[in-house]
């Protein structure tokens, strides 16, 4: 539970750094949307928070961290998935990070209603999926 | 506010991305496995991301609620803070919606572009099709408020 802990602490400490400095919600699915308005100025914040979030994973590495990415490599599902995650985070105005840390620490009755239904879509999906029997 | 302190705005910015990604590689959760046996509660439950969404929320709760003393933040001219209050049918639908593909795969947008430099084939083509699915909702559906 250690890494976890360390891990949330620094997602959480990382948004509160965005607020404090720019006043800008950590919202992944807004900084996806923002590479789209890259002519909105006022969107420019969200390519330098991009940046440091996919040089991360080099720091991560060079630090001594061991990547693990478990995966399906089913294709279509990859591709259902990516669209499914794209369109409804769009539509919805938020994911994980956006409704689910921001939304809930603002206490915004919005993203926990958004924060319940993903969470319940995915764990009903997980578990049909298991029924189906091919998980994989 | 001092025009030098704007200055420190997108390094800030590239600061907190950074740290954002660290997070999330260090707690796991760019781990597809590890987020599909989260939502496996009916199943072989894993509930250790607990502790990562437990720990993310509680620590920007209380900084964000403690800002509410500040007028603008230390390095722009005011917080952006999300005016969205309805809870209609397109939040539903748009949250139903992410939350299957979700459970599919295991991966939601951040640990899918924390995990791009892996250069692994299967990350990027899940990216491909998610930065697809934005754009046709933004064509298809509207563009977000």
């Amino acid at each position: 539970m250690t890494y976890e802990l360390i891990g949330g602490s620094l997602i959480g400490a990382a948004a509160a750094l965005l607020w404090l400095g720019i006043g800008r919600i950590s919202g992944m699915t807004g900084v996806v949307s923002s590479l789209f308005q890259w002519r909105d100025k006022s969107r420019h914040w969200a390519f330098w928070f991009l940046a440091g979030l996919v040089l991360a994973l080099p720091v991560f590495r060079i630090s001594g961290g061991e990547l693990t990415i478990d995966m399906t490599s089913n294709q279509l599902l990859l591709v259902l998935a990516g669209l499914l995650v794209g369109f409804g985070t769009y539509i919805g105005n938020g994911c994980t990070s956006g409704h689910g840390v921001c939304g809930m620490g603002r206490l915004s009755l919005r993203s926990m209603v958004a924060t319940i239904t993903f969470m319940a879509s995915g764990i009903a999906t997980v578990a049909l999926m298991n029924l189906a029997g091919g998980a994989q | 506010m001092s025009a030098a302190l704007l200055r420190f705005a997108n390094p800030l910015a590239l600061l907190s991305g950074m740290i954002f990604g660290l997070g999330l590689l260090v707690s796991g959760m760019n781990n597809p496995a590890k987020v599909r046996a989260f939502l496996d509660i009916f199943g072989d439950w894993g509930p250790e991301l607990i502790a990562v969404m437990g720990s993310a929320v509680t620590i920007f709760g209380v900084v964000f609620w403690l800002s509410k003393r500040r007028v603008k933040p230390v390095c722009a001219a005011e917080f952006h803070q999300p005016t969205l209050k309805t809870i209609d049918a397109r939040l539903l639908t748009g949250a139903a919606m992410f939350g299957i593909g979700w459970g599919l795969v295991g991966l939601c947008p951040g640990p899918a572009l924390v995990n791009i430099l892996s250069l692994d084939p299967d990350v990027l083509l899940f990216i491909a099709a998610l930065l697809m699915g934005n754009r046709l909702a933004h064509y298809l559906v509207g563009p977000a408020k």
